[in-house]
């Protein structure tokens, strides 16, 4: 067969598009299924280390597997993870956000049965490099000044940060990236009081 | 075939930054250090190498009418194939390359010498090409990430030992103790900045080097 003749000829086209489309399309379906389990894996190990980061007590659950999905502020659904220790709910961690300077800031935020932070983490930012990635704890420890803080510990007037008459210290050169990682922590703490009961495990009265 | 030719042209006559001012979008993407700069063009060299030997090998079967689907099917079919063993097999260097990787179906150099080198020449080749063309680029975006991040933050190769494991943490140096940094050099502006200034140089370099060339010919042969 002359190959060069049978390569300009129309059927030729569609037929080696459907060869390379069908070769490709098995080559991915192989490597994803070899590769999902153990992406999966890593997936939960990095969930478990940085929810560990935030969890200052102990407890004797597996914590990635005991998750509920609520719908949080603004109606996007929001997964809580529990801690327990012999049963009990003893601290929730779970997303929360708020718009930054260039783009949503991320944290997660761990909160004891009391509504205490017992810490938070920025996972994912975009500020500016230098002036509002102080917010990492890598960068700086400001982040570590939220511990032990509640709704109402300070007062509700003074969870803002100081240039807008409140509590928590802002950066000099930015101002928006800590208003908006304070706000971000205010609200994940009133969602955890509005849904206490359901976060805490206590509706069946156990 | 010039195998010499071929490492000439990738590395400096031809680079793809330099010369054919390429991939500058993922160029400036990801050079605000020297070690992302590293990671990206050692990712871009594999899968240069990779596509290269694979559509000079299937060369003969592909047809002229065809041949750019087929040849971005295959591409992106190997950037997705890294960016997967990546994230089982290294995770770790998945979490700082991860983002890049997906960068590299939309590197234009590679889909180039597909189209340019690898489908009118044999395997080796092409698979030479492949890697001296993405050891240049890898050259363009470590000068490029070097020069950002001294002037930007004032170290070298930070995290060095994230990406190539710690046996590589020698690499990983701070140059200036206590700079305060350089903000510009680190946002996208900076990394134009940087770019022209790179490039200008190479200019000056390269026409320092014809002249001395032109001069030795000139000479008359009387010694």
């Amino acid at each position: 067969m002359d190959l060069d003749r049978l390569r300009a000829r129309l059927p030729y086209q569609g037929l080696l598009l459907a060869v390379v489309a069908l070769v490709t399309t098995a080559a991915l379906a192989l490597a994803a299924r070899t590769t999902g389990p153990l992406i999966e894996a890593a997936e939960a190990r990095d969930l478990q280390i940085s929810l560990n980061q935030v969890l200052s007590i102990e407890y004797d659950n597996d914590l990635v597997r005991d998750s509920l999905d609520l719908p949080g502020p603004g109606g996007v659904p929001v997964t809580v993870y529990r801690a327990r220790r012999e049963g009990r709910v003893e601290a929730v961690v779970f997303k929360v956000s708020s718009p930054g300077y260039a783009g949503p800031i991320v944290c997660v935020l761990g909160v004891d049965r009391a509504g205490r932070v017992l810490g938070v983490r920025v996972v994912k930012h975009t500020e500016t490099p230098g002036l509002g990635d102080k917010i990492e704890p890598a960068k700086d420890d400001w982040i570590h000044g939220f511990v032990n803080t509640a709704l109402g510990h300070p007062p509700a007037a003074e969870w803002a940060v100081k240039k807008d008459g409140g509590r928590f210290d802002q950066f000099a050169g930015a101002t928006i990236t800590p208003r908006a990682v304070v706000k971000a922590v205010k609200g994940g703490l009133a969602f955890f009081g509005a849904e206490k009961t359901r976060l805490l495990d206590e509706e069946t009265g156990s | 075939m010039n195998y010499r030719r071929i490492s000439r042209d990738g590395l400096w006559d031809n680079n793809v930054v330099f010369a054919q001012m390429l991939a500058l979008c993922p160029l400036l993407a990801v050079t605000s250090t020297a070690t992302n700069g590293l990671g990206m063009g050692l990712a871009s060299t594999a899968v240069m190498v990779a596509s290269n030997v694979l559509i000079s090998a299937l060369r003969r079967f592909i047809s002229t009418e065809v041949r750019i689907p087929v040849y971005i099917v295959f591409i992106a079919t190997l950037v997705t194939l890294v960016d997967m063993s990546l994230n089982a097999w290294a995770h770790e260097l998945y979490k700082v390359l991860g983002l890049f990787i997906a960068l590299i179906v939309v590197n234009c150099a590679i889909l180039g010498r597909v189209e340019s080198f690898a489908s009118k020449n044999p395997v080796p080749a092409a698979a030479l090409d492949g890697l001296m063309m993405g050891l240049g680029f890898t050259l363009a975006l470590v000068a490029l990430g070097g020069v950002r991040e001294i002037l930007g933050s004032g170290t070298l190769f930070a995290q060095a030992s994230l990406l190539m494991g710690e046996s590589f943490g020698f690499l990983e140096t701070t140059l200036i103790p206590g700079y305060r940094g350089y903000l510009l050099m680190i946002l996208p502006a900076g990394g134009f900045l940087a770019l022209g200034f790179l490039l200008a140089g190479k200019r000056v370099l390269d026409r320092r080097l014809a002249d001395r060339s032109r001069r030795l010919v000139n000479q008359p042969a009387t010694a």
